[in-house]
Formats: structure tokens, sequence, C-alpha cells
């Protein structure tokens, strides 16, 4: 295991962890004000790789594409927010749970029933096709460095509106009070829904920047959301700073085990052993990862009610 | 013709099968893709002497120790594509081969077929997480190991992911990528893109091969669907063309089961992948040929034939089959 080789899997650990960051950013925002357990957050993920793939040839521009389906998946989310989900507020954590699965049963079909049971091809934009050599001796593509820019950059956004804005004081007291954030006048509602809409746009962004790299398929949100889920257990519920410090813990230990497991274990064991052994205790890493973080800190690391 | 879901569970097939057979009472069943449905199924078929043709799984238990006067593997025995492209692999002159499959028994199948005829060194066997979207750490790793060619068994989005990914680590040229034909079929090529051209794979049928019925089920499948046919079409309308002829030949009376089997056996129609008959354990003794992924003149992504790698070949575990 060389230098370089370390670095490159440094920046796929980067790479992956900015992913889960966008996903877990909604999810854990949604969780954190509306106490809501949205296990439908992986199909604005999939809506969002769909409608990119659509009208990125459309408009023959993959940036376009991605702009215009970010709105859309956004309206979708607060329309579902507006329909099914309000109801749920003031439910059992269990019954939100059934809810949402049967969301996910239900946006599988009917992007079946829209686009076709087969995957679809999204490509990414030309100027991004290639590899850039960061390091001499290390070609990465082009287009995981800009996802690793674009979830940089998001964070640095959400920061900003959470922390700088009104809204995000709304968010915030939301979070910790909403009667009486009600009782001060402020259209919960309203704030909830789009709150809603910014999570299933964040969701939706990572799926239009999954496309290229993945395959747009039916079902690819679910996947992801399990991962997405241990990344907000380990962060702490509710906490987008707890989002981006486990999404990038998850992604990085994740890449590293995989490449250095099975390495280590050739030391010890004959290879083909070593190989089999190494990718099944590499799957399980990031689940002994949250297992030891939860016994040290049973809340997450950055809980939101602490 | 009675449908069924089996939403690739086995519980789920295994209790569409019994109702077919109970309740429906049918005299044939097909259609199950995936290896482990087929084997939890066969314990239900066989009680009811029922009929299985596979149209695509054809799991190595069933073709040695555990072959079953019910079944006949129409696709293929499981492990026939990757055996033919150890052999072209080693044909080729590769000396360092890099092998990567799903860490499941299918994975592990797959590998050791491709070893039973590359005899070259296996620079690396990697193992990945079922149902795995990204592949950048594996493919870092790859390229550190600098191989002359990489093997790949992954079905599925899985092969889609991986191909792409492929392309966008500055692989692609570099270092040869191949593959079974079920990787590279016409059903996942749109969803690979142009990451796929010029990739190398091994199957038992081709658009291109020559032959009238071919030609026939090719154009057929064009008008009525509006895409090309995929290896699992192919393999699908195979097996309705030896269940017809198998029908004619006992002139309809499918109560007589040894009747039925003998006709089935018999295997008396033109099968589009050309040469085709039943090994004693009811598994095909048939050509590989390797293709090619190429554009087609309407711009489509294919696979074009560029040599036969085994003829006449048949699976290594017939040997064990006791019927």
């Amino acid at each position: 295991m060389n230098t370089l080789l370390l670095v490159e899997q440094g920046l796929n650990g980067l790479q992956l962890g900015v992913m889960l960051f966008l996903m877990a950013a909604g999810l854990t925002l949604v969780f954190g004000i509306m106490d809501m357990i949205n296990l439908a957050h992986g199909s604005f993920y999939m809506i969002g790789a769909y409608l990119t793939a659509t009208f990125a040839p459309l408009l023959d521009s993959f940036v376009l594409g991605v702009l215009v389906a970010l709105p859309l998946a956004a309206l979708v989310g607060m329309a579902v927010e507006m329909v099914a989900l309000r109801t749920l507020y003031r439910r059992e954590h269990l019954d939100q749970v059934l809810a949402t699965f049967g969301l996910i049963l239900f946006f599988n079909e009917l992007v079946r029933i829209v686009w076709g049971p087969q995957a679809i091809f999204l490509s990414p934009p030309a100027w991004l096709g290639g590899t850039v050599e960061i390091i001499p001796g290390v070609p990465y593509p082009a287009f995981r460095l800009a996802i690793i820019g674009v979830g940089l950059a998001v964070a640095c956004f959400l920061y900003l509106l959470i922390t700088r804005t009104r809204t995000g004081m709304l968010i915030r007291a939301g979070a910790s009070n909403r009667e009486m954030l009600g009782a001060l006048g402020v259209d919960v509602k309203r704030l909830y829904t789009l709150v809603f809409g910014l999570g299933a746009a964040l969701a939706a962004l990572a799926g239009a920047m999954a496309g290229p790299i993945l395959a747009v398929q039916v079902g690819m949100g679910e996947s992801v959301l399990i991962l997405t889920f241990v990344v907000i257990v380990i962060g702490g519920l509710g906490s987008v700073r707890g989002a981006l410090v486990g999404a990038l813990l998850v992604g990085m230990v994740d890449t590293m085990a995989r490449a250095l497991l099975p390495t280590l274990l050739r030391a010890v064991m004959p290879p083909s052993q070593a190989d089999g052994m190494g990718a099944s205790l590499a799957s399980m890493t990031i689940y002994i990862l949250m297992a030891a973080v939860l016994a040290w800190k049973p809340r997450g690391l950055f809980p939101a009610h602490a | 013709m009675i449908e069924g879901d089996d939403q690739q569970k086995p519980d789920i097939a295994k209790q569409l099968a019994d109702r077919m057979v109970e309740r429906d009472d049918v005299d044939v069943v097909t259609g199950i893709i995936w290896s482990n449905l087929a084997l939890a199924l066969m314990p239900s078929l066989e009680r009811a002497e029922v009929f299985f043709l596979s149209p695509n799984a054809g799991p190595s238990q069933l073709a040695g120790k555990q072959c079953n006067p019910f079944f006949f593997g129409v696709a293929y025995q499981n492990d026939g594509q990757h055996e033919a492209m150890g052999q072209h692999m080693q044909s080729q002159g590769i000396k360092r081969a890099y092998l990567m499959a799903p860490n499941y028994p299918a994975g592990k199948d797959a590998l050791t077929g491709v070893k039973r005829f590359f005899k070259g060194e296996v620079a690396g066997e990697v193992y990945t997480a079922v149902g795995q979207l990204d592949y950048a750490a594996e493919l870092a790793q790859l390229r550190a190991a600098a191989p002359d060619g990489v093997y790949i068994f992954y079905p599925g989005g899985m092969g889609i992911n991986f191909v792409k990914q492929f392309e966008q680590a500055g692989l692609k040229g570099k270092v040869p990528l191949f593959g079974p034909g079920f990787s590279f079929s016409e059903d996942s090529l749109p969803a690979i893109g142009d990451a796929a051209l010029g990739v190398m794979n091994t199957a038992q049928w081709s658009g291109d091969i020559d032959n009238p019925q071919n030609r026939k089920f090719v154009q057929g499948f064009e008008a009525a669907y509006d895409r090309l046919p995929s290896v699992y079409a192919a393999q699908a309308y195979d097996t309705a063309l030896l269940l017809d002829s198998a029908v004619r030949k006992t002139g309809g009376k499918l109560e007589d089961k040894d009747a039925l089997r003998a006709a089935l056996k018999a295997a008396e129609f033109k099968s589009i992948r050309g040469d085709f008959k039943f090994n004693a354990n009811h598994f095909p003794i048939q050509d590989y040929y390797l293709r090619e992924v190429v554009k087609d003149d309407k711009g489509r992504l294919t696979n074009v034939i560029r040599g036969t790698v085994f003829e006449d070949h048949a699976d290594p575990y017939a040997a064990e089959c006791r019927m």
C-alpha cells in the first residue's frame, strides 16, 4: 500500500461522505424539526436521478437538467408532505415507518409506470467526463471531484442558512419547541412544508449527482437509505453538523476498510481466504463503527436535543 | 397460461408454485430467473410431478448430485459463460488476471468457473458486497495492481455501475475488461452507455447468429417491443419453442409424464442459438461465442460475434448426476 493509493482512497472516502451528507442532511432536518421518520427519503433521491436523466438530454446540458430537476423534486416533496405526511406528525414513529414504507412502494411503482422497468443512462457533462491528475500519478475522475465540491458547497450553504438567516432561526426554533413557535404567530405548517421541500431537493441533488456514476433504476434509493440512517444515528438525530461528521466518518471508514482489509488479511492467511473474509468484514465495518459510537455516546455524536 | 410475480423471493416463488400445482393444476412451470428461487421450488414441483423448464437459472446442484427428472435447464449451466471467458483469456495469453465478483455463492461459483480454464496468475480475487453501488475503492486497488486483464461477474445494476465507473476512472483502454454475456446484454447496455463499447463477453446466443429462426425472432422482437432482444429474451423464446415441440410430439397428452419427459429430452426444435441438445443431466450441450459490444447502424449498443470459444460444451457436473 503506497502513499499515492492512500491519497486516492482518501478522496474516494471524502466523495462517498459528501454524497451521504446530502442525503442525511435532509433526513435529519425533517426528523429534528417534525419528529418524523421518513423512510421515503430515498424515493426523492430516485426521483432526482430520474428527472435529471430525463431533462439533461432534453436541454442538452447536465447542469441545466439538474437545475430543472431540483425544484420539481422539491415540489413533489412538498406535495407528499401536504397530502400524506401532514396527518402523521402526531402519530407514533411506528405508524410513520409503516406509512412511509408504503410511499416507497408507491413511488417505485410510479417510476416503473412512467419510465419503465429498465435502467436508464445518464452521462456526466463532457467537460467532467475524464480524469484529473491532482498530484502526479493519481488520475482521479473529474466528476467525483465535482461531487466533492458540490457537497462541500451545500454544507456551507446549509450552515449559513441555519445559523445566519431568519428561516434558519425558525428551523432551529421549530426543532426545540414547536408549540411556542406557533404561539408566536409563525405559520408552522408552512415552515414544515418548506423544510420538507428543502430535504427533498437535497436528496434529489444527491440522486442527480449519483446518476452518472450509478445506474438510474427503480429502487436505487433503498440501498443508499440504509447507509444514510447509519450516518444520522452516528451523527445524532436531528443535527446537521452531526450529519456532516457522521457522513464523512462513514464514507472514510467504509472506503478504507474495503481497500485495506483484504490486503491486511493476506498477511496472515492464504489469499483466496483473505479476499472472501476481507470482503465480509469490510461490509460490516460501518455497523461496527455505529455500535462503537453508540456504546460511547448513546445519542450519537452531536444530538440535536441534548 | 397462469402468471405470478415471484418478487425475487424464494418463499413467494414456492407459494406460487404450490398454488399453481394444487389449485390451477398446471402441467409445466417456467420463468424463474434466480437460481436460489429455482432451487426453492423444485421439491414442490417434483412431488407433484410437474416439469420445470428453466429459461435462465442453472445452479450446479441441479446439474450434479441433486439433478432432477422434472428439471430442464434450457439456458445454460451457470458456470458456462464464465468457463468460456476463462478459456478465451487463457488463449489470449493473459498472464496476470484480476477477478471480481459479489460476495455470495454465485459470485464464488463464477470465479471458480473462470479459473477452471484460465491457468495464468490471479493477481487479485476481489469480492465486494452484494448490491454495492460504488466501486471507487476497488478501482483504485485495481489500477495499482496493473493486471493484464480484469474479469468481472456483476449482474444487473452492479454491472452497470462498475462498467461506467471503470471508464470514468480512466481504466478503459488501459486494462482489457472481460465478462459474462448477461452482464452486457441488450437490456442493460443502454444504461451503461458507450463505456461498454469494445468489451469482450461470452454467451451461448447473439442477435447476429445467422439462421432463419433467429432472424425471425430478432425481427419479431424488435417490431413488438421497439428494442433489441437480450440473451434473457432469447433463452425464454427457446424455452417456448422446446415446450411447443414437446407438446406436439406427445400429441397434447401431457398426463403421460414419461412420454413428456422423453419429448422434452429429445429437444426436437430449431434453437435460435444454433446447435443445442440436452446432456444426461437435462442441461444443454451447446456452443459458446465470443462477443464484442458495438454500435449498430441505428447507433444502438449491441453484441456481435467475434469467434466461437467452445463447440458442444458440456458442464463439468453431469458426471455426478444419477437419474
